[in-house]
């Protein structure tokens, strides 16, 4: 069996189980936020409405609540959405509510890792589609919608299908410059933006080896972009040595079997890859920036649980210490935590001396929620994840997807940049 | 109009047995900013407020241009991108009675089935329908056909407890009638 096979199987108190089979697994970790969790509770209602009466929920200790897309409150309905949420949590008894303004608090995809709220071996579900993240930490970490979030906090358990697993091996040395941001979209330009739906993508080979946590983040954050239901990769002493800075709660991690199948297998050198990016208006629209050298834009976007990651922040700020940008440039940390060390690193002073805005952590306008919405033709380069029409605002503007060096050296000079043109 | 508490609940399409409507074209990739733009889920709990802006990227109008009953037929990953239930909901409330696609995007697909709007994978669909040919659907089963071409398609099957789901307008209509859930004997 894969890794995600033995995650499901173990969760499901099978000694086997293959990709097709339906299995109704025990849930370890669950998580919704400011936008899923109001959905979560109007369900609660309904059912209460229909005589199931609630005195407490499954397991408040495995729940966490995080307050991340419309924060800090943009308007008044996210203020009210915001007080619902926290009169739940209070109600069901749920400590593990991050609220902004009252310490660590950040993007959910962000704070499962940065908290170690999730840990290998786990089944993890949440109220977003890119609860995928954590997959990084080798759990089985999948998004939901608000009827299966309502059940699972209920019930502690729910259905999946188990999923066949895309294995991409990724071998070779990553060179200078390029980063997993690189690699995701040139797998998903290559798969398509439906190239693993319903499936697992596995990541494995001598590259992993070499990137650190916030990297390996990075690749399983964007699994969703190819429609996959989780996106994982073994855990490892790089695993290890992240989650005991963070914690000291014992854990059980699970690798595949040396037999396991594959429904297909990929393999990438990684030496030979060109910094890449997604044009509007698809994940998968993806060109090296080679050949889009010059395209001018507007506005250039550090955020996200894709890319304001510690180290996302760090090599941004690297290329811009001591140069000024040219066009608007926004950055948005994406947890307190993070935002906190970035100010001791010195990088928050880089990002304010090259002339750029530095924000709240947030969601912000990856999602075109608020703080740097796009308007009408207005272009933007981004360290986000998607770029659908209307994503980050007005339905005519468009972003580019790219690594947060790519961004930065877009910045500098207000066109679409290869990083390595500025260096040499 | 507030809709608060459901008290008066306007005629939906009804999900169980055999429904008729005229078809709705759409290309491979609707992806859920096209369906309800994030914008707009998030500002309203109310399904039939979210109605509104069922297919809104596609056109602002086209909640008005729908009659009951109908249905969407779209190509490959119908219904890409975020996890919003606000995206079947708002197609459900809107009067789509189904969608058929070549495949669906997989939140999408089980979140349809959660809250009870038919979501009928059939390869090979694609060509098959013309935009406002009528279509007869017999959830029970499964089956699509064509009323135009009398061609008939195999939806692909479900798990039981799934299809059982489905037919009783999803998991909070099930469990209001049988005070237990689909799969409790799974």
């Amino acid at each position: 069996m894969t890794i995600t096979e033995k995650i499901l199987a173990r969760a499901s108190y099978k000694p086997k189980v293959v990709p097709g089979d339906v299995v109704f697994t025990r849930i370890d970790k669950v998580m919704m936020h400011d936008v899923s969790g109001p959905g979560v509770i109007k369900v609660f209602n309904e059912w209460e409405k229909k005589g199931k009466r609630f005195e407490r929920i499954w397991d408040p200790d495995r729940v966490w609540v995080t307050e991340d897309h419309f924060v800090p409150a943009a308007d008044i309905v996210s203020s009210q959405n915001i007080i619902a949420l926290s009169n739940w949590t209070k109600r069901y008894g749920i400590k593990r509510h991050y609220k902004y303004g009252l310490g660590q608090y950040g993007i959910c995809h962000t704070l499962s890792h940065e908290e170690a709220l999730v840990l290998p071996g786990e089944v993890y579900v949440g109220g977003d589609s890119h609860t995928n993240t954590t997959g990084a930490l080798g759990a089985f970490s999948a998004g939901l919608g608000h009827t299966d979030i309502a059940y699972v906090l209920m019930n502690g358990k729910i259905w999946f299908k188990v999923p066949e697993t895309m294995m991409f091996n990724l071998m070779g040395t990553k060179p200078d410059y390029i980063m997993a941001k690189d690699i995701i979209l040139k797998i998903i330009g290559d798969v398509g933006t439906d190239g693993a739906n319903y499936k697992t993508m596995q990541f494995s080979g001598e590259t992993i080896k070499q990137l650190g946590m916030d990297e390996r983040l990075t690749l399983t954050n964007m699994t969703t972009e190819a429609g996959a239901k989780n996106g994982i990769i073994e855990p490892d002493i790089i695993t290890d040595a992240y989650l005991r800075k963070r914690t000291n709660t014992p854990y059980f991690p699970v690798i595949g079997d040396p037999d396991a199948r594959f429904s297909e297998v990929y393999t990438y050198e990684i030496d030979k890859l060109e910094p890449t990016v997604a044009k509007p208006f698809s994940p998968g629209n993806v060109s090296a920036v080679r050949e889009l050298q010059g395209t001018e834009i507007d506005k250039a976007y550090i955020g996200s649980c894709t890319g304001a990651k510690l180290q996302d922040l760090r090599l941004a700020a690297k290329l811009l210490k001591g140069k000024k940008v040219k066009i608007r440039t926004e950055v948005l940390p994406a947890a307190q935590s993070i935002y906190i060390e970035a100010i001791r690193e010195g990088i928050v002073n880089t990002f304010l001396d090259a002339g750029a805005v530095v924000g709240p952590p947030t969601c912000g306008a990856c999602c075109g929620a608020h703080m740097g919405v796009l308007g009408k033709s207005e272009i933007c380069v981004s360290t986000t994840n998607r770029n659908f029409p209307g994503r980050m605002g007005h339905v005519e503007s468009q972003t580019y997807l790219a690594s947060p060096i790519v961004v930065a050296a877009s910045a500098l000079t207000g066109k679409i940049t290869d990083p390595r043109d500025l260096v040499n | 109009m507030s809709r608060e508490g459901h008290d008066r609940e306007p005629q939906l399409p009804k999900s169980v047995g055999i429904t008729n409507g005229k078809a709705w074209i759409f290309g491979d990739n609707i992806n859920t900013d096209i369906i309800i733009p994030f914008r707009f889920k998030s500002r309203t709990n109310d399904p039939y407020e979210m109605a509104k802006y069922a297919m809104y990227g596609y056109d602002p109008d086209f909640h008005k241009k729908i009659s009951s009953g109908d249905v969407i037929v779209a190509g490959r990953n119908f219904g890409g991108g975020s996890s919003r239930e606000q995206a079947p909901v708002a197609l459900k409330y809107a009067g789509i009675s189904a969608v058929i696609a070549e495949s669906f995007a997989r939140i999408f697909y089980r979140n349809s089935f959660s809250i009870g709007l038919p979501a009928l994978e059939v390869p090979g669909i694609k060509g098959k329908v013309n935009q406002g040919d009528d279509l007869s659907i017999d959830i029970s089963k499964f089956i699509v056909q064509n009323l135009r071409t009398r061609e008939t398609f195999q939806c692909q099957v479900v798990p039981k407890f799934m299809r059982d789901m489905l037919m009783e307008g999803g998991l909070v209509e099930y469990y209001k009638k049988y005070k237990q859930f689909p799969w409790t004997h799974m």
